[in-house]
């Protein structure tokens, strides 16, 4: 029924539903059609007819992968205005600001990479880099290093701690986290793992490097920060299940965090992102426990990126829940 | 992307003069896009390397005027002035020394403290961006500057044997230009008046001025390698207490090779904006 000529190729008709037997005409009347076109060329993609009012977005991007097998639903983002907000996969249609004729923007994501190929992906590249340094595999150090131990014992220390930090990401990343998105921009992958690989290499040349000076304060330095060094990992873990808990399995609900029996979570009182404290912590140890320059930098951008994304969440926290806790900061305690 | 900036120096608060009337506001043109934000910051550099006027990007949404302060748009009218003022002296500055001497030679030596001051100075255009008084990002500000004080105190500052290299003159001449074309073009604006042959001046000299000017930076650098190698300057070696080290003569390396990447990104951005600018040219983006 609804033809017109659009190139390069016809928009689908998609059928959305079958009518529900019973139903009173009123209610087939509130069935939607749902056209989709192209944000930028305005080209129309997609019709789909008798779209149940109830129907998601979810839904309806399923539909639309259909007719366009090449874009499937992670990569498509929908939205009322070309320029506009994607809107989400929970939004259902009827509640959307559409009349009877619901006409959505298409837009291309790109190509998409799942979070968790990615995180393991970007974790698992610093977990052996490392190691080919510590083990002093040939063509990094001069020869006659080759497949040599450092003497000093908090070389090992750091490696053990290095390789500890990437293992608990990792499973993290399998068994813990729930993420709220399913997926990302592939060329995230290239720039993220650039990030973790470059710096675990940089960091561990340094480290295992045979001229390696140890700490100036010796013994002392280091057991206080590999002390530093594990309460935060704790610390951090911690956070990480709190949140887990949080969230039941498959929901993408969200709520205000706060403190649990466990010690370590008790700094939700003071922040909203209690985890990049005691990541950025972690690091801050490390640091001082190999008194090495490039994990002072490390330390410091990675700081800088979280604490963008924990005043990002903060925000989110402030703007969704009115009763958030006035007390909390985004990173530290008091201060940012 | 799909967002559309004009692509503005750091220096000016061009969008603060954008008027409804002629000439018709630039359209906006967005060369960023969320992932690769830092690819593209980096690539916004400027005169730096030689003639792109343009130093950053303006984000507008089409229509719309900054409302900048009475104190932003007076402050910055003097700032751009003044370093209009700056260059055009080291442009004279550089003709005569040239008309008396007839050589090159001693030639940076007798306007190094002006350059230097002047180049300096331009560090603010990171905290206009920073405060907001001007709409571009403070990376790509930052980006651009940083590497004009590289070239400038870390290259022809620090090594004096390359001082009297023609190379230097090469990107003297087209820096300066570059700058007393950007800085009038800013002035204008910001007066709300803005003589059509400014606006033909920046959107044109950098196709000739641009090369140039990355041609004498990296045959600077290069000019400057053997002396660096052999002083082993702005290096520190292993071992040492902080367990770091940095080659200076392997960062130039880099540096020079990371021009390859930088100028054509640059150098065709640059033609985008032109072609919107002059000729209303609506150009699509590409979408990420």
């Amino acid at each position: 029924l609804f033809v017109f000529n659009s190139p390069p190729s016809r928009p689908a008709v998609v059928s959305a539903g079958s009518p529900v037997p019973g139903t009173v005409s009123g209610a087939r009347s509130q069935r939607t059609l749902v056209e989709i076109l192209d944000a930028k060329t305005r080209e129309k993609l997609c019709f789909l007819d008798k779209v149940e009012p109830h129907a998601t977005i979810a839904e309806i991007k399923n539909l639309f992968t259909k007719t366009h097998p090449q874009w499937y639903p992670a990569r498509q983002s929908l939205r009322l205005d070309p320029k506009g907000k994607s809107l989400k996969d929970e939004d259902v249609l009827q509640k959307l600001p559409v009349g009877t004729t619901a006409t959505l923007y298409f837009r291309d994501l790109g190509a998409q990479i799942s979070w968790v190929t990615v995180f393991l992906t970007e974790y698992a590249g610093p977990l052996f880099i490392y190691l080919l340094f510590y083990f002093r595999v040939p063509f990094i150090y001069g020869h006659k290093y080759d497949f040599t131990s450092s003497r000093h014992t908090v070389v090992h220390l750091a490696c053990i701690c290095h390789s500890f930090h990437y293992i608990k990401r990792l499973l993290e990343t399998l068994f813990v986290h729930r993420f709220s998105h399913g997926t990302m921009p592939l060329r995230n992958i290239f720039k993220n793992c650039t990030y973790y690989w470059g710096f675990a290499a940089w960091m561990a040349y340094y480290i295992n490097h045979p001229l390696y000076t140890p700490p100036t304060y010796g013994a002392q330095q280091v057991k206080l920060a590999l002390a530093i060094f594990v309460i935060c990992q704790l610390g951090n873990f911690s956070i990480h299940m709190a949140l887990r808990d949080l969230r039941p399995a498959g929901s993408k609900t969200r709520k205000i965090p706060y403190p649990t029996k466990n010690p370590f979570t008790w700094l939700f009182l003071l922040v909203s992102c209690p985890n990049y404290t005691y990541e950025v912590g972690s690091w801050i140890g490390f640091a001082i426990m190999t008194q090495c320059l490039p994990v002072a930098l490390f330390s410091l951008v990675g700081f800088t990126q979280m604490t963008i994304w924990a005043k990002g969440k903060h925000r989110s926290y402030l703007k969704e829940f009115r009763d958030y806790p006035p007390l909390r900061m985004p990173i530290i305690p008091f201060l940012l | 992307m799909g967002r559309l900036t004009e692509a503005a120096a750091a220096g000016g608060g061009a969008s603060a003069a954008r008027s409804a009337g002629p000439p018709p506001a630039p359209l906006p043109l967005s060369s960023t896009s969320p992932g690769c934000t830092a690819t593209m910051a980096s690539s916004e550099e400027d005169g730096a390397n030689g003639g792109a006027s343009e130093a950053g990007e303006e984000r507008e949404a089409p229509g719309k005027r900054r409302r900048l302060g009475l104190l932003a748009t007076v402050w910055l009218t003097f700032y751009n002035i003044a370093m209009t003022a700056g260059w055009l002296v080291l442009a004279i500055a550089m003709v005569r020394f040239y008309m008396e001497k007839g050589t090159h030679k001693g030639l940076y030596k007798s306007i190094q403290k002006t350059l230097k001051f002047f180049q300096t100075f331009a560090l603010l255009e990171i905290v206009h961006c920073l405060i907001g008084i001007v709409p571009t990002s403070v990376i790509v500000a930052g980006v651009q500057v940083s590497s004009r004080i590289f070239m400038v105190w870390l290259i022809t500052h620090s090594i004096k044997p390359i001082q009297n290299e023609e190379s230097v003159v090469l990107f003297l001449v087209a820096w300066t230009v570059t700058e007393i074309t950007r800085y009038s073009f800013y002035t204008f604006s910001l007066l709300d008046h803005l003589p059509y042959f400014i606006k033909w001046a920046r959107y044109n000299f950098f196709i000739i001025l641009y090369p140039v000017g990355v041609a004498g930076e990296l045959l600077t650098i290069y000019a400057a390698l053997p002396y660096v190698k052999k002083t082993g300057m702005f290096s520190i070696r292993l071992p040492n207490k902080y367990n770091v080290s940095f080659d200076y003569y392997y960062f130039l390396l880099i540096t020079m090779a990371s021009y390859i990447p930088l100028f054509p990104q640059l150098y065709f951005h640059m033609l985008r904006q032109r072609r919107k600018v002059l000729h209303g040219e609506v150009i699509v983006e590409k979408d990420d």
